[in-house]
């Protein structure tokens, strides 16, 4: 490792509150993508869902 | 295999879903270790700028999020341009996809950009031709993702978008050239594909890690998108049917 301590990691000799909020922000925004998509996914999944069941229904009723 | 039945197979949503699924896994483990493989290499490991100190760490997610903004806004172009000559729904998608994941990125280079400016220049904002037609990118992304909302028809919606996507791509070339043209704060590139780079090899490579990364995660979310909206797309078409609720129903 470049630095001394783990402590040295995180002061970064002053840098570390610029460097590390970068890091965080990265993590989020990145997260953020995959949960969003995640959940566009899982909307259309119910919406499928509630499709097929209204299909079964009527087929149901008409037999 | 002809150009037209390729073609014909890389616009049916069908065949694009199965296919990208069994990419899926491969771009997210790649890009995940490449990202995070690169981020604790660059953050402790490379040693600090003799200029800048530690803060030019923040170039390791800086240029990645930055590069494949504009990477993106190109491809989205692209897309456009393929939906409004040869009609490909697909291309469409994809078009849509992109808008927010861009927006994402771009909002993401500001940020670090901004973060990274107040160390090193004392200031978090200044009116340079770089950062400003970065924030013209950040708006172009917007401005898609809203054309996006204002249609209720579909086809209308894409088409409007495809125009903006287009016409908005005259932004990548002025990004790319502007800390040529107009030399201000914003420093000109470091890595060079036709000359020498002017980084140091010991602090590119975690950069090469975190940037191909960057770009495999760009691929592997566009594809969670591209799919979910193709289930969206196709819900009243059986296949997509007996997908989500199994074939025996």
């Amino acid at each position: 490792m470049y630095f001394d301590s783990v402590g040295d990691l995180l002061r970064m000799s002053g840098h570390g509150s610029y460097v590390w909020f970068c890091y965080g922000a990265t993590v989020f925004v990145l997260v953020t993508l995959v949960v969003v998509a995640r959940r566009r996914r899982k909307q259309a999944e119910l919406q499928i869902r509630a499709i097929v069941r209204r299909k079964n229904a009527t087929s149901a009723t008409t037999k | 295999m002809s150009i037209s039945s390729t073609f014909h197979k890389w616009g049916s949503p069908r065949w694009f879903y199965q296919f990208s699924g069994r990419l899926l896994p491969w771009l997210a483990m790649i890009s995940l270790v490449l990202l995070v493989g690169g981020a604790v290499w660059g953050l402790a490991f490379v040693p600090a700028d003799y200029k800048q100190g530690n803060s030019f760490r923040i170039i390791y997610i800086h240029v990645p999020a930055s590069a494949v903004a504009m990477g993106a806004y190109m491809t989205m172009a692209i897309a456009g341009a393929i939906h409004l000559i040869w009609r490909m729904k697909l291309a469409a998608m994809v078009m849509k996809a992109i808008a927010p994941i861009g927006a994402a990125l771009t909002f993401l280079a500001l940020l670090t950009g901004a973060v990274w400016g107040k160390p090193t220049w004392g200031t978090w904002w200044v009116w340079d031709a770089r950062i400003t037609s970065v924030l013209i990118l950040f708006f172009l992304y917007l401005g898609i993702i809203a054309l996006h909302q204002a249609f209720e028809n579909r086809d209308a919606a894409a088409k409007a978008c495809a125009v903006l996507a287009i016409v908005g791509a005259v932004n990548i070339p002025i990004i790319y050239w502007s800390v040529e043209w107009w030399y201000s704060l914003h420093q000109p590139a470091s890595i060079s594909f036709t000359g020498q780079s002017t980084i140091h090899p010991s602090m590119l490579r975690p950069l090469m890690a975190t940037l191909s990364g960057m770009y495999l995660f760009f691929g592997w979310v566009l594809l969670l998108f591209v799919r979910a909206e193709i289930l969206d797309r196709e819900k009243n078409t059986r296949w997509v049917q007996d997908l989500v609720c199994g074939e025996s129903r």
